[in-house]
């Protein structure tokens, strides 16, 4: 199994297989994408409460449940390169961050155009508002504290221990609503066995999640082979690899 | 439609369609803006990597 873990850690063999995977997961993406799209707007039934306007639900939650998956997924690959030293763990990390960020950016905005009909206001000071805000910034931070540094090492550990710091957020985001008196609504879909809303509406929803999980993931690869090929260009498959006329 | 009356109402989304469309739409720019950033570093790395290795080795 370790030799099997190290292979696939090896730089130049995750560069090549990375490259590989790409356009498939991509495509996959794609159709995850365009089908929750699809039974989102179109086929899914108008909510009793909120009539159409509930429609947003298809890319705020599953753009706010990124925002958190990411976070935990930089958080732990930044742990596990803290921890153990391993170069392509941090280049996980690195490459998530812009990513999560723009996730978190992405449910902030689609939540205050949901707020606006729904709450009659943009913005509230509410704690599950707040605490999401505060993860925007913490993602900022550890982008700021990477870039702040020149070594790469440096970088990665500084921002690693910010990251990890960072996770106390995570659950005081997801408890918000049940721990203080919320205007945002509780949880939708994850009461278990028992989600409030119907299959028809859950359905797409779901595939919409799935489509966003691969968007991430590939885009998360294409990062890392940045992250990757400038960690290592000192070494001799870089060197020989970027003189290759087919080099991509 | 779907379980839309109409295209027009399909389109108005019964009144929410400047908010609808809109956080759609924003969703649309993240993913594009992403990708295309992802793409722009790899190449970058790719092309910063080649012209250093072209330049004589600086001594530093």
């Amino acid at each position: 199994m370790w030799k099997y873990l190290h292979k696939y850690a090896s730089p130049p063999y995750f560069y090549a297989w990375a490259g590989r995977m790409i356009p498939w997961v991509g495509a996959l993406t794609a159709l995850c994408l365009l089908y929750g799209a699809w039974g989102g707007l179109v086929m899914a039934p108008i909510d009793e409460e909120m009539g159409n306007g509930f429609r947003i639900i298809y890319v705020h939650v599953p753009a706010a449940w990124m925002s958190l998956f990411i976070y935990v997924m930089m958080a732990t690959y930044a742990a596990i390169g803290y921890i153990w030293r391993i170069k392509l763990a941090h280049a996980v990390a690195a490459a998530s961050a812009p990513i999560g960020a723009s996730f978190t950016a992405l449910a902030l905005a689609t939540g205050s155009i949901w707020g606006r009909p729904m709450w009659g206001t943009w913005w509230e000071w509410d704690p599950r508002l707040t605490s999401e805000l505060v993860l925007l910034f913490l993602y900022f931070g550890v982008m700021a504290l990477r870039a702040s540094f020149d070594d790469v090492n440096r970088a990665d550990r500084a921002s690693a221990l910010l990251a990890i710091v960072g996770v106390i957020n995570v659950p005081i985001i997801h408890f918000s609503v049940q721990w203080w008196n919320s205007l945002h609504q509780g949880p939708t879909v994850s009461k278990i066995g028992k989600p409030e809303i119907a299959t028809s509406m859950l359905v797409p929803l779901l595939v919409m999640t799935v489509g966003f999980m691969l968007y991430y993931a590939t885009v998360l690869l294409m990062r890392m082979r940045a992250e990757v090929l400038e960690r290592e260009r000192n070494t001799r498959w870089v060197k020989e690899f970027i003189n290759e006329p087919a080099a991509s | 439609m779907g379980s839309h009356e109409s295209l027009a109402e399909f389109l108005s989304m019964s009144g929410y369609g400047s908010f609808v469309w809109s956080s759609f739409a924003l969703t649309v720019i993240v993913m594009v803006a992403n990708y295309v950033s992802a793409r722009r570093r790899h190449s970058s790395v790719l092309a910063h990597l080649r012209r250093r290795h072209l330049e004589p080795e600086q001594t530093s």
